[in-house]
Parts: C-alpha cells; sequence; structure tokens
C-alpha cells in the first residue's frame, strides 16, 4: 500500500513539478506569471486538440506521430499564451498581476470551451473527446518495472513524460546555479537595472524565460490529460492544481531541484485524505486545505527568518522602463 | 566621449518610446474607446470563426442576452451590483499596491459566517436581530480573512499576493467542509436553500423589487468609497503610501498602520459582499457563492483606475460580456466558457491600451540625404 501511495502521490506531483518548474524560471526573470493555470489548461487543451484531430483523420495510428503531434500542438498553444503574457507585460508595460488573473481567465475558458465544443466544432459524430488510444502511447512504461516490487513500482512504472519533468527539473537547476546565462536571469530578476547597465538584455531575457516557463508549465496540462487522465478531457477537471503549482514555487524556495521532493509532498498532501481509514466526506475537504496551510507556514517561516537564499527575486512583480530611470 | 571613425554606422533602432508628460483626459478616453473597439471587432472575428455566422448577429444576440428582457437586464444589474461590490472593496488596498488577491476567500469567509448565523439561529432569535448578528458575524469574517496576510506583511514583509492567493484557498475548503456538515440531504455536499419556509435571515424585499436592497447598498458603498478615497485623510494616507512607501514614512505617515487599516476595510467590504450573496441573493453557500469575482474585481478595479464610478462602467462591461457570450453559447450550442475567453481578449486589449495612453512611440526620422 505504501508503494502504492508514493506511486500515485508522484502521478499527482508530476503537473505540479512542470507547473513549478516553468513558473520558477519565468519567476527568476521578474515576472510573476499568475497566469500559470490558464497556461496549464491551455497546454492540455492543446494537446487534446492536436489529439482528437489526428484519431479523427487517420486509420491507423502512428506510434510516433500519436506522440509528437499533441507534444508540438501543446507547446505550441503555451507559447502563444507566453508570447501574449510577454508582449502585454514587457512591451507593453501592463501590470503582471492583472495580466496574468486575466491569462488565467482565459486559458480555463479556452481549456473548458474546447473541451465542451471540439466535438461539434469538428463536426465528428463522436459523443465525446476520449484519446484512450493516443494516451496509451503516452501511458509507455518500462516493461520490466512490475517485476520489480516496491522498487519499480515507484521509481520505473512512469511514463516518458514524468521523467522529462524530472530532468527539467534538474537542467532547470542547473542552468540556474551554474551557467553564465542563469546568472544573467537572476541578474535580471533581482535588479534588471543592474543588468542593464552590465550590457544584459533584459526584454530579451525575460521573453524567453518567460516563453519557455510557460512551455514547461504547459506541459504539465498535458500529462495531466494523457497520462492521469488516461486521455479523457472533463471541463474544470484540471481544478486548481495551476495554482498549487504556484504554491510549490514558494514550497521550493525558487530552486527546481527541490521542487522535485515538494511535488511529491504535495501529491501526496493532495490525496492523502483517500489514505486516512473511517474520515467523512466533510474531514476529506478538510485535509485538502493541507498544501495550502504548508505554503502559507512556508511562506510566513521564510519571510520571518529573513534568509537571503531563501528570498524571492527583488523585483518579482515589478515592471522594468530603462526610460524611467 | 571619443568616437572611433571607422566608418562604420552608429545603429539607430527604428524606434523608441517616450513617457507622456500629461495627456488631456478625453485623448486617453478616445485610446480607451479604440481599444474596446478593436476588440469586440477582433472577438467578432474569433466569434465568427467559431460559428460562422454574421458577425452583426453575434452582436445583436449578445445584446439581447444581457438586455433582451427585463427579467434580463435586472439579472444583469444585479450582477453588476455584486461585481461592484467586490471592486469596491478591493479598490484602496490597489491604490495602496497592496496585491490583495484574496477577494475571492474573504468574500467566502463573510458568506460563510452569515450562512451560518442563518443556520444556527435562524429559529431562535427574532429577524431584525439576526440581521443585525449576521451582519457583525460577515463584516468580522471578511475582516479576519484579509488581516491575516496583511500583519505579515506589515511586520515581516511576507509577500502579499502570494499569501492572499493561498487564503482562498483555504476559504473554498471550508466552505466545502460546512457545505457537507449542513448538507441537506446528508452527504450530498449541497447546503440547498437555508430557512426555505421562514426566510429567517433573508435579506428584506423592498417592494416587489427583489435585489434591490443589494443595488442600493452598493451604490452607497460606492459613493462612500470614492468620498474615502478622494477626500478623507486617510485616503490621502492609501495614495501616498501606494505611490511611495519611503515618502510615506519620510513625512510620518506610519505605513504599518495604513495597511492593516486599509485591509481591515477591504476585507470588511468583502465580507459584506458575502453577506449580500448569501441573504440576499442565493440563501445558500456553496464553493461557487463567489463566482470567481474576487479575481474578476481586481480586473475591473484596474482598468477604473481605483476611481469608484469608473468601476460601475468597468464591471458593467464584464457582466454585459459574461451576459452576451453565455447567451451566444447557447443560441449557437457552444460551450458557455466562450464568455471567459471573450472577456479575457477584452481585458487584454484595455491594459493593453493603457501603454499608449501613458507612453509614445517616436519613429526614427527620415535620413537626410
Amino acid at each position: 500500500m505504501w508503494a502504492e501511495f508514493i506511486r500515485r502521490a508522484i502521478m499527482q506531483g508530476i503537473p505540479l513539478l512542470f507547473g513549478s518548474t516553468g513558473e520558477i524560471i519565468t519567476e527568476k526573470s521578474g515576472n510573476l506569471n499568475l497566469g500559470i493555470p490558464g497556461i496549464m489548461y491551455v497546454g492540455g487543451i492543446g494537446g487534446v486538440i492536436g489529439a482528437f484531430l489526428y484519431e479523427q483523420n487517420t486509420t491507423e495510428l502512428n506510434p510516433f506521430l500519436a506522440v509528437f503531434i499533441p507534444l508540438l500542438c501543446s507547446i505550441l498553444c503555451s507559447l502563444i499564451m507566453g508570447l501574449i503574457y510577454c508582449f502585454l507585460t514587457v512591451s507593453l508595460r501592463a501590470n503582471q498581476n492583472v495580466t496574468g488573473l486575466a491569462m488565467t481567465t482565459f486559458g480555463v475558458g479556452i481549456g473548458n470551451f474546447f473541451g465542451g465544443s471540439l466535438v461539434k466544432l469538428a463536426g465528428s459524430d463522436v459523443p465525446s473527446i476520449n484519446l484512450t488510444a493516443t494516451s496509451s502511447y503516452f501511458r509507455t512504461s518500462l516493461p520490466f518495472a512490475e517485476d520489480l516490487g516496491w522498487f519499480g513500482q515507484i521509481f520505473l512504472s512512469h511514463s516518458f513524460l514524468a521523467y522529462l519533468a524530472i530532468i527539467t527539473a534538474i537542467v532547470a537547476s542547473f542552468v540556474l546555479t551554474k551557467t553564465r546565462t542563469g546568472l544573467n536571469l537572476r541578474a535580471v530578476g533581482e535588479n534588471p537595472a543592474t543588468a542593464d547597465a552590465a550590457g544584459i538584455r533584459v526584454e530579451k531575457y525575460k521573453y524567453l524565460a518567460t516563453c519557455i516557463g510557460s512551455i514547461i508549465a504547459g506541459l504539465g496540462g498535458l500529462y495531466y490529460v494523457m497520462d492521469y487522465a488516461n486521455g479523457v478531457w472533463s471541463n474544470d477537471g484540471f481544478g486548481d492544481r495551476g495554482w498549487l503549482a504556484i504554491a510549490l514555487v514558494i514550497f521550493a524556495i525558487w530552486r527546481p531541484n527541490l521542487s522535485i521532493l515538494g511535488s511529491i509532498l504535495f501529491g501526496g498532501l493532495y490525496i492523502v485524505h483517500n489514505y486516512i481509514p473511517n474520515l467523512d466526506v466533510s474531514g476529506q475537504e478538510l485535509f485538502k486545505m493541507l498544501p495550502y496551510v504548508v505554503t502559507i507556514l512556508f511562506l510566513v517561516i521564510t519571510s520571518i527568518g529573513k534568509k537571503r537564499n531563501a528570498q524571492p527575486p527583488a523585483s518579482l512583480g515589478l515592471p522594468y522602463f530603462r526610460e524611467d530611470r | 566621449m571619443q568616437m572611433a571613425d571607422t566608418g562604420k554606422k552608429i545603429k539607430e533602432p527604428l524606434f523608441h518610446i517616450v513617457r507622456r508628460d500629461n495627456i488631456v483626459w478625453w485623448k486617453a478616453w478616445i485610446i480607451r474607446l479604440l481599444a474596446i473597439l478593436a476588440a469586440l471587432v477582433f472577438c467578432g472575428i474569433v466569434s465568427f470563426l467559431l460559428t460562422k455566422e454574421n458577425p452583426l448577429r453575434i452582436y445583436s444576440v449578445m445584446f439581447d442576452g444581457a438586455f433582451g428582457t427585463k427579467r434580463r437586464v435586472w439579472s444583469l444589474a444585479q450582477n453588476v451590483a455584486m461585481l461592484l461590490c467586490v471592486s469596491v472593496a478591493v479598490a484602496p488596498a490597489f491604490k495602496m499596491r497592496f496585491w490583495n488577491v484574496g477577494g475571492e476567500g474573504q468574500v467566502l469567509a463573510g458568506g460563510l459566517a452569515s450562512a451560518a448565523c442563518m443556520i444556527l439561529f435562524g429559529d431562535s432569535l427574532p429577524s431584525a436581530v439576526l440581521l443585525i448578528v449576521m451582519l457583525i458575524a460577515s463584516i468580522l469574517a471578511g475582516a479576519i480573512w484579509a488581516v491575516i496576510p496583511a500583519i505579515f506583511r506589515a511586520r515581516w514583509n511576507t509577500n502579499e499576493t502570494l499569501f492572499t492567493l493561498m487564503m482562498n484557498y483555504i476559504a473554498i475548503q471550508l466552505v466545502s467542509f460546512f457545505a457537507y456538515k449542513w448538507s441537506v440531504p446528508k452527504g450530498s455536499g449541497q447546503v440547498g436553500i437555508i430557512n426555505r419556509t421562514s426566510h429567517a435571515g433573508w435579506l428584506p424585499v423592498i417592494g416587489d423589487m427583489e435585489y434591490l436592497l443589494n443595488i442600493i447598498i452598493v451604490l452607497v458603498l460606492t459613493v462612500i468609497m470614492y468620498v474615502y478615497l478622494k477626500y478623507s485623510k486617510q485616503g490621502y494616507e492609501i495614495a501616498v503610501v501606494g505611490e511611495s512607501e519611503k515618502t510615506a514614512k519620510y513625512i510620518g505617515i506610519s505605513v504599518r498602520k495604513v495597511i492593516l487599516r486599509t485591509m481591515i476595510i477591504s476585507g470588511a467590504i468583502c465580507g459584506l459582499a458575502g453577506l449580500l450573496l448569501v441573504a440576499g441573493t442565493d440563501h445558500t453557500i456553496s464553493r461557487e457563492t463567489a463566482a470567481g469575482r474576487g479575481f474578476t474585481a481586481i480586473m475591473v478595479t484596474w482598468m477604473a483606475k481605483f476611481n469608484p464610478f469608473f468601476m460601475v462602467l468597468t464591471s458593467l462591461l464584464i457582466v454585459f460580456l459574461e451576459k452576451g457570450a453565455t447567451e451566444i453559447s447557447t443560441a449557437f450550442e457552444l460551450n458557455e466558457s466562450f464568455s471567459e475567453i471573450i472577456t479575457g481578449i477584452i481585458i487584454f486589449f484595455i491594459i493593453g491600451c493603457e501603454f499608449f495612453i501613458q507612453y509614445r512611440v517616436v519613429f526614427r526620422e527620415k535620413e537626410a540625404a
């Protein structure tokens, strides 16, 4: 049972890990993108649209294309969302919080709209979106995982997107802390004016970080639909996981490698109510509060402690205009 | 500075951006109107691509959905009032540059408090007393929900955007918890209409105009908030803290006190909005009671530049779009989330156009031959 719990916690955690890795990269450039929940919906529905159209227009699925097309569609859709956010906040200097919240309204709207109307818009005769065929390709895992007992169940039974999430987080951590690019990016997020004076192109870094962050976060939506939900899109099914991903950023004190562990912990907290005996429904609702309570405690502790390496990027949420100096 | 004469020309960018010193108010409004028009045209194109209908017909359907019948106009007015109420509540916090994205949670806390009073004291207290108890409870609940993040922000500079955001979900889960506790029938998770027969704790109906009391309360609040922000000493302090905390400290304003006081006011009005929703409109409580107004209000307030009277217009615009787009989705058998897409697009255009009000773009001059 323990192995099964941890396996399910990891499955719950992977979308959060994608989301928080994306948001950490974004926030390191000084952009507080509250549009992440919306972007994750768009990433998910992008993959669904790609897979749906491919399944409808072909008789036999090619395994490579069945994975590649949804992946590409998802990435493109999230990229467009990232570009909208950047264009508004970096080029047009709009307020980040307002833009982000509008992005979330917009993105969740897009997800639910196409989720509910895709069948009609595509003029097809199936009753609902059911992509189990595509999903089965996404869910392909190592064949020998079953034979290795609890070890296989916890570590090897996942699909390629789950491992991609962990690799992305490790790579992001490495790039942020060990490379020149990461140093420049952190400089932009801490003090854009100084970075600008040092010859770093602030706008370029903000654009790149936010767009890459959006793409990564969008993959979280794709993982949720294709792996976790077996290719069945249900409106609002993704729920508040996007906000949880933002909470995880705080919990991981802006370090992608810590958010790997954090995501599993949050995933566990998210489902722990299923594993507590004799818990009634109302008690379950209280348990679902846990990840948020933990985040607030963490936020409070880090701000009281004032440890210098546990703080948000100094210019997080603030706009930067070279002409204003 | 010494320029090496290598014959290389310094590349001048195609355009650069200059802050406008001052823009005449009507020019600013022309830019805003143009942006809304552009947004409507863009939405028309999107709707056309999705429905293949004549865009003009789409607009007439939208208009009909919002203003078509007396009932619809009334429902529109009631929705505008509620959105306006939450917007008025978050306005002072934003003017202070305190990012209270916790409106949703504060409304729910207020609504939960009044629902609790209705359920617990519905049979025991006379209705006038009950209403007063509900009023106090909901205002307190909203204020408490808002002041917790404010204390930490004022004392330890804890990031308020993230803190208030998390408080929303705690409130939502708390409501879920009580929704199961109080659910009728047991275990359904639905509270149902509270005090269906006795109407205990329901806001009184003026004449036969349901919701009229809500609308009046909100309008009075809007006027008070306008006066408070514009003419009171406290309103001035809020503006100074919003412009620069350092200036505020320098001229002897206690920033901590202003933050706490403003957030208590903000949360209290949110709590009142919760009361209006539970006791005056829905007569029930659920996770959906606030219906995202806490988030939408942020955009309403921002677009109105913290001016409560402009907020009437911006919340009307948002509610009109919601109602209109919902009508489109029913008429053309599309998913009702269509309204969220339209709302998103319009907000993108409006917040984008502020750039052209604050800055102007100067293009590179043609080079002399």
